[in-house]
């Protein structure tokens, strides 16, 4: 069915050259989002769609027209999802997607940067006074049955020489309930996930998620192939908001940098010229982006991090310079 | 008076509930699991419920997190329609309302319905959707119940006709044409509606050119209309056997030709012995467009489903299932028992006749 599908789309597909022209004369970014998950899309209480990925989307509608709303969110699920970038459904695919391999080349996407970098980990009670994954030894670890975690956390105990009790559930219901209830010592998955599940109780401060990430679960933002000119906009829309974070630029501040004699910051706000005409964007783009949607420091707190119930920690998703993997090259 | 209520109270509960000991012991274990199931509801829904606060002073208590409705219904209701234009869906629903209960009195029930049916989906359609003054809202905005009753009520407008034809086409002497129905209903019949609304979101716009982009509620519309008519066609085809041929063949003694014949003599009798069925199929597909969740359209259930994932309001599912099953029990409930009302008055005029 799978390969049905890949084959219909190598068929099918022609180049989708000047996806920017047609996103400027519908006067909307068409984004990608998924049907619910909390912290990176959701619609609230109104009806407004915010999240990490939905920040992005912002981002890229800030840096087109100057203003973040001009989105329209089509939420897809996971068998919709590159189906409708294929067929011009959307014009971004921003919906916690994992980058790898299949997907960047037969499937007929490019990936941009990573927007966040999740992976599977481990939550223990804090009373147990566990620190690191690597004192894990002897534990059982409550997990979903047939699940990559699975198969990940067998792997890693057995790296590390540790001895494990698996408990397997069947529904991923169980599996917290299970643990929760303290059939188990600790709960695996993914972090995102684990966050999410310990918002959920009467006392998330007794939990504690563990440092460790032991899978690859890269999420970003995608663009049909056919399109370079449209792909190097996105990537360097999220670039720029990684930048700033680096620049020590935010939406509070980057007013008072008007007059600033730094050559990079000259250069990334548009004081200097080139960025945009390179693009095709407008040069104050990168202005535009941090001053309405933020750097990215500001998105991960406010919509995962510590100003958001899910109160994740930002881990690998740390500036380079703070022991993280979040790194952007010049943006010049 | 009074102690005549009470008398009739007595004798009715030890006839039913007290006949003899077998009898009472079930009937006095019925009483102690429905007092105690009460109890426990009524404990979860009322004494312990949370009607103010937000989602930590949920957590803390046992009970049903009542704000949580308070602050999502809207959403469940309506989705992610702009809130400035809301009253256009209310509006739409509450004439859809009024519409209900004068179609429940059989003094309307005449052909002037044809044209009052059509009108009304035209103004809900044009309330929605916008134009002529009012300010366009496309239709990707559109969720929660309005979805639902449209998706349900156009659904029923169209396939319960193309059921008829179908029905007829299947019995058509014509092997040109019934083998074809035939081959159609089997086939739509042998797969589930999941899959013919996966055909119509995932692999169908593969097929069309990229410029040609057909709206992703159309499409939905469209699997639900083929699919259901497939099964009204079969209803019908119940009801066009139960007749005695002897209707047909004195139809074609008066000289009625093949429409006049269908018209007044055979679908007339046909489709009043099967409201049942029918109204079951409706009722039925009424619930199955819940199923447009699986191609991303929020319909009632997809913006309950969708309100459970606001990161400040985790966790509180059963609040939200039960809001939106109470909404679905109590259209279901409605359509019951107007099949019922139906039923009987066409039992009526049977017998007076």
């Amino acid at each position: 069915m799978k390969r049905i599908c890949i084959l219909a789309l190598l068929m099918f597909s022609t180049s989708h050259a000047g996806t920017l022209d047609s996103v400027k004369k519908n006067g909307k970014l068409k984004c990608g989002v998924s049907t619910g998950l909390a912290g990176f899309s959701s619609p609230d209480s109104k009806g407004v769609w915010r999240g990490l990925d939905v920040d992005f989307c912002r981002a890229i509608s800030a840096a087109i027209f100057g203003t973040p709303d001009k989105v329209q969110y089509v939420s897809l699920n996971a068998q919709q999802r590159f189906t409708a970038l294929q067929s011009g459904e959307i014009d971004v695919l921003s919906r916690n997607t994992t980058f790898n391999l299949t997907r960047d080349t037969v499937v007929g996407i490019n990936f941009a940067p990573t927007t966040f970098y999740d992976g599977q980990g481990f939550m223990m009670r804090k009373k147990d006074g566990v620190t690191s994954a690597k004192e894990l030894d002897g534990a059982s670890v409550c997990t979903q049955q047939g699940t990559t975690n699975e198969l990940n956390m067998a792997d890693f105990f057995r790296t590390n020489k540790m001895k494990f009790k698996p408990v397997v559930f069947e529904s991923n219901e169980e599996v917290n309930q299970a643990f929760f209830k303290g059939r188990c010592d600790a709960l695996t998955s993914d972090k995102s996930g684990l966050a999410s599940e310990r918002t959920k109780l009467k006392n998330p401060q007794d939990y504690v998620i563990l440092p460790e990430v032991i899978s690859k679960e890269p999420l970003a933002p995608a663009v049909r192939h056919g399109d370079d000119q449209w792909f190097d906009i996105v990537k360097w829309v999220i670039y720029s908001v990684i930048e700033a974070e680096e620049l020590g630029l935010s939406s509070k501040n980057i007013d008072t940098f008007m007059k600033t004699t730094n050559p990079a910051i000259r250069k990334f706000i548009g004081l200097s010229e080139g960025n945009g005409r390179a693009l095709g964007l407008s040069e104050n783009w990168a202005y535009n982006v941090v001053k309405n949607v933020g750097n990215y420091e500001e998105i991960f707190t406010r919509h995962v991090g510590n100003d958001s119930p899910l109160k994740l920690d930002r881990g690998l998703n740390r500036l380079w310079k703070n022991g993280g993997i979040l790194y952007a090259p010049p943006v010049r | 008076m009074r102690r005549g209520l009470d008398h009739k109270l007595v004798h009715w509960g030890k006839r039913n509930l007290f006949p003899n000991i077998a009898q009472s012991m079930i009937s006095i274990l019925m009483l102690i699991i429905g007092c105690g199931l009460l109890y426990l509801i009524m404990n979860w829904f009322l004494i312990n419920a949370v009607w103010k606060g937000d989602s930590s002073a949920c957590r803390e208590a046992s009970g049903a997190c009542l704000s949580f409705i308070r602050e999502k219904y809207l959403y469940i209701l309506f989705g992610v329609y702009p809130r400035e234009h809301l009253w256009r869906p209310i509006v739409g629903l509450i004439l859809w309302i009024i519409f209900w209960f004068h179609f429940t009195k059989k003094k309307n029930w005449n052909k002037s319905l044809l044209l009052k049916f059509p009108t009304l989906f035209f103004i809900y359609y044009f309330l929605l959707s916008g134009g002529w003054g009012l300010s366009p809202v496309e239709n990707h905005l559109w969720g929660g119940l309005p979805l639902t009753i449209l998706l349900s009520t156009v659904g029923i407008l169209v396939s319960y006709p193309l059921g008829i034809l179908l029905a007829l086409g299947r019995r058509s002497k014509s092997k040109l044409l019934s083998y074809p129905v035939v081959c159609y209903i089997e086939l739509i019949r042998g797969v589930p509606l999941i899959s013919i609304l996966f055909m119509s979101s995932v692999m169908l716009p593969l097929f069309l050119p990229n410029d040609l982009n057909i709206d992703k509620l159309f499409r939905a519309q469209v699997a639900i209309i083929l699919f259901s008519a497939a099964y009204f066609a079969e209803v019908v085809r119940g009801g066009l056997q139960s007749l005695p041929p002897g209707q047909e063949e004195a139809a074609k003694a008066l000289g009625l030709n093949y429409l006049q014949t269908q018209m007044y003599v055979i679908l007339p009798q046909a489709l009043v012995q099967v409201i049942p069925p029918t109204v079951n199929t409706m009722i039925g597909m009424f619930k199955d467009t819940s199923l447009v969740i699986v191609i991303a359209l929020f319909d009632l259930m997809g913006t309950a489903k969708s309100s459970l994932t606001d990161a400040s309001w985790l966790g509180f599912s059963i609040e939200a299932y039960i809001f939106v099953a109470l909404i679905y029990f109590i259209i279901c409930f409605f359509m019951g028992r107007f099949s019922q009302q139906v039923e009987y008055e066409f039992k009526l005029s049977k017998e007076r006749s």
